[in-house]
């Protein structure tokens, strides 16, 4: 496929790598923002290329991690009635509520389905009147643009059956809110790139300056990846602190302007929750007034929930790397594999399973 | 206000479900759970117990392989083939990954109520033609019909018998360090060739499932270096990475896998890139991983290369000692990473 490819040359990697090398004399710390780049930068191997004194801060721009508990249970509790069918992006099936999750909900015999488009829910909900089709709308303003078209053909054709859930939450809070916080240790951003095909970047500037802290749009492939890194540590070791775009061919400083036309008509800001790290002020989006008819919230009895998060899992830490997996109490004892507690410790990509694999136990 | 970002983490899978969930047979962790907690302990008996992809029992001198397995895909016909190949060539391949010359087949359907006998009459018409090209013979076999609403058209067992000849001792916990991986072609044809007409996800593309008998590949490979060849697995549902793993922990061995030697179609990686998905995770039914011994895998894979199924053949990695049990690549960058046993079927990504 043409623009990937091409973004995934070892040689031109091993370049990069070099000139990052040549450029860092101090430690950095550098916030990647979205979970399509950790999992690139993990799945490349990416931060192994960089010098130790490179450290990457995974950062909660994965909507899969972020929607709250409450969320999900709420989707949990739709989806498990039998008048409906809902609908999902395919990786939020796994992800747990409570007690269950949707996988075992479609096990009980919900109708759960799997769509790679919110149209895809509105054409089902067309084809089927006698039952009340749900889509799950969650994710960053990448997914909201479609989620949106979605709920605007639904009011267009009439749909009285249609309805989404939505949790949608928006990137340039959460990075205020990082910047914001006592405990922060980012010192420039990857911006995702996605989101600001969809945003621009316009957005950005006032952060950058108010915190000084250099902001650089980048890509997911390990090319576009690593010129992020080495445009951040540049402006680093420069003492600048700008907005720059490392990833042209898909990013304009206006962004999608019919799309975000489209998100200001149906969306209004709202305050959201962000699951493990709390309520960020005008943080997410809700559907407005005029389409409020087919909020999912609205339409079931949904509310009354409580979260029960793992007390001991210290996932957060070995994240931002304050700890190391072994230095973590639950660590090979109730935390293994096989019993995880934290997502370190789900996925074999996972700084605590790699560790428990490679039997580093101190 | 108070925000925590230290406690910041991915939520986590539930791995403890108290019923049957589709991911149980995706062939990958939760099916093996399901394998070595529920069925293993009860029947309890040696040969199961080896886990191959056939059971070798010995008898009167000889050594039979036998295999089952049933094909549950939607839609029943597909680019490339239908469940009737599949029902054929499955077994076929089973008993061929343990080195059996494969010899007869049963087969059993279950038919939903409604499917159109001109539906069922091209699926067995398709088995029988797969079975006369893979010369096995389909000697026994069963029928079900079931109400319509509790079938998906049709599910089709087959049964599989093989002769294991003299001198070959294939199994998966017989791969050693030093021993080279070899593949016989491009990964995830079939798995991305259902995905592309399965409802929901349909796209445009030329992407055909790899649906093939592979035991006369076999045989050729057994033929230049009868000893050689320690371990043979066929990648079918948790693609190449299930099988990898599945070996690295019966043979107690480390895999590391060079992602640059992975033979993957530009169509197939660029639908992989389009859904989030990973090649390696995607599901062959024309495909063999043979671990070969190194002073016999250049002339196993020029072998390979001159049968017509193993025209794309490549050596994609190497089997290690350390660290046992765990497959590692080499990526495309010059990274590592560890390439995990998946867990139930690989997702679309959201992002």
């Amino acid at each position: 496929m043409k623009y990937l490819a091409e973004f995934r040359n070892g040689e031109i990697a091993q370049r990069l790598a070099a000139e990052i090398r040549r450029l860092t004399t101090r430690p950095w710390a550098i916030m990647e923002v979205c979970g399509g780049q950790t999992h690139s930068i993990i799945r490349n191997g990416i931060d192994q290329l960089l010098p130790p004194e490179i450290e990457l801060i995974h950062g909660p721009g994965c909507p899969v991690c972020v929607t709250p508990l409450e969320v999900i249970d709420k989707a949990l509790a739709i989806a498990s009635r039998p008048d409906v069918i809902f609908c999902s992006f395919g990786d939020m099936l796994r992800v747990p509520g409570s007690h269950k999750d949707l996988f075992r909900v479609k096990g009980e015999g919900g109708d759960v389905r799997v769509v790679y488009s919110p149209l895809d829910a509105v054409a089902i909900a067309r084809d089927n009147p006698h039952k009340q089709v749900v889509f799950f709308g969650i994710g960053f303003e990448t997914t909201a643009p479609a989620n949106a078209m979605a709920v605007v053909v639904a009011k267009r054709q009439g749909l009285k059956n249609f309805s989404m859930l939505v949790s949608h939450v928006l990137v340039p809070p959460a990075l205020e809110a990082i910047l914001n916080s006592p405990a922060n240790r980012v010192q420039a951003f990857l911006a995702a790139g996605h989101v600001c095909t969809v945003m621009g970047y316009w957005q950005y500037p006032p952060l950058a300056e108010k915190y000084h802290t250099p902001i650089v749009v980048t890509g997911f492939e390990p090319l576009d990846l690593l010129e992020g890194i080495r445009r951040a540590v540049r402006q680093l070791e420069a003492g600048e602190a700008c907005v720059e775009n490392a990833y042209p061919r898909a990013v304009t400083f206006e962004g999608n302007r019919p799309a975000q036309r489209m998100l200001a008509e149906v969306f209004e800001l709202t305050d959201r929750a962000w699951r493990g790290i709390g309520v960020i002020p005008n943080s997410g989006w809700r559907l407005r007034d005029a389409y409020r008819e087919f909020d999912a919230e609205a339409r079931f009895d949904v509310a009354g929930i409580h979260t029960q998060e793992s007390p001991i899992c210290r996932s957060g830490d070995v994240l931002q790397g304050k700890i190391k997996p072994y230095e973590c109490p639950a660590f090979g004892k109730q935390c293994t594999p096989r019993t995880p507690l934290g997502a370190t410790m789900v996925s074999s990509e996972g700084a605590c399973a790699a560790y428990y694999n490679y039997g580093r136990f101190a | 206000m108070s925000l925590d970002f230290t406690t910041w983490s991915c939520p986590l899978p539930l791995r403890d479900y108290p019923n049957v969930v589709i991911g149980h047979g995706g062939g990958g962790k939760l099916t093996a759970e399901l394998i070595h907690h529920l069925f293993a302990p009860a029947f309890g008996d040696e040969a199961l117990r080896q886990l191959g992809d056939a059971a070798v029992l010995a008898l009167d001198g000889v050594r039979l392989a036998i295999s089952t397995d049933s094909f549950v895909v939607r839609p029943l016909f597909f680019p490339g083939g239908s469940i009737g190949e599949l029902a054929v060539n499955g077994t076929v391949n089973d008993l061929a990954m343990m080195g059996a010359r494969p010899l007869y087949l049963t087969a059993g359907f279950i038919v939903e109520e409604g499917l159109p006998l001109s539906q069922l009459g091209a699926i067995v018409e398709r088995m029988a033609a797969a079975a006369r090209a893979a010369g096995v013979r389909v000697v026994a076999g069963d029928t079900k019909v079931v109400d319509k609403g509790h079938g998906d058209g049709v599910f089709i067992n087959t049964t599989g018998v093989g002769l294991i000849p003299n001198g070959v001792r294939i199994g998966p916990d017989r791969a050693r360090p030093g021993d080279c991986v070899l593949i016989n072609g491009f990964i995830g044809d079939h798995g991305m060739a259902i995905m592309s007409v399965r409802e929901g996800l349909q796209f445009e593309t030329t992407i055909a499932s790899d649906t093939a008998p592979l035991h006369d590949l076999v045989a050729a490979m057994l033929d230049v270096a009868p000893g050689a060849i320690h371990a043979l697995r066929d990648p079918t549902r948790g693609g190449l990475a299930a099988a990898l793993n599945e070996i690295a922990v019966a043979s107690q061995v480390g895999i590391q896998i060079d992602e640059r030697a992975l033979p993957v179609h530009p169509d197939v990686q660029a639908a992989c890139d389009l859904l989030g998905m990973d090649p390696i995770y995607v599901a062959n039914e024309g495909k063999l991983v043979a671990f070969v011994a190194e002073e016999a895998a250049e002339a196993v894979l020029a072998r390979m290369r001159a049968h017509p199924l193993g025209q794309g053949a490549a050596m994609i990695g190497r089997v290690v000692a350390q660290p046992a049990g765990l497959v590692t690549a080499r990526t495309a960058i010059g990274g590592t990473r560890v390439i995990p046993m998946p867990l139930g079927e690989q997702l679309p990504r959201i992002c």
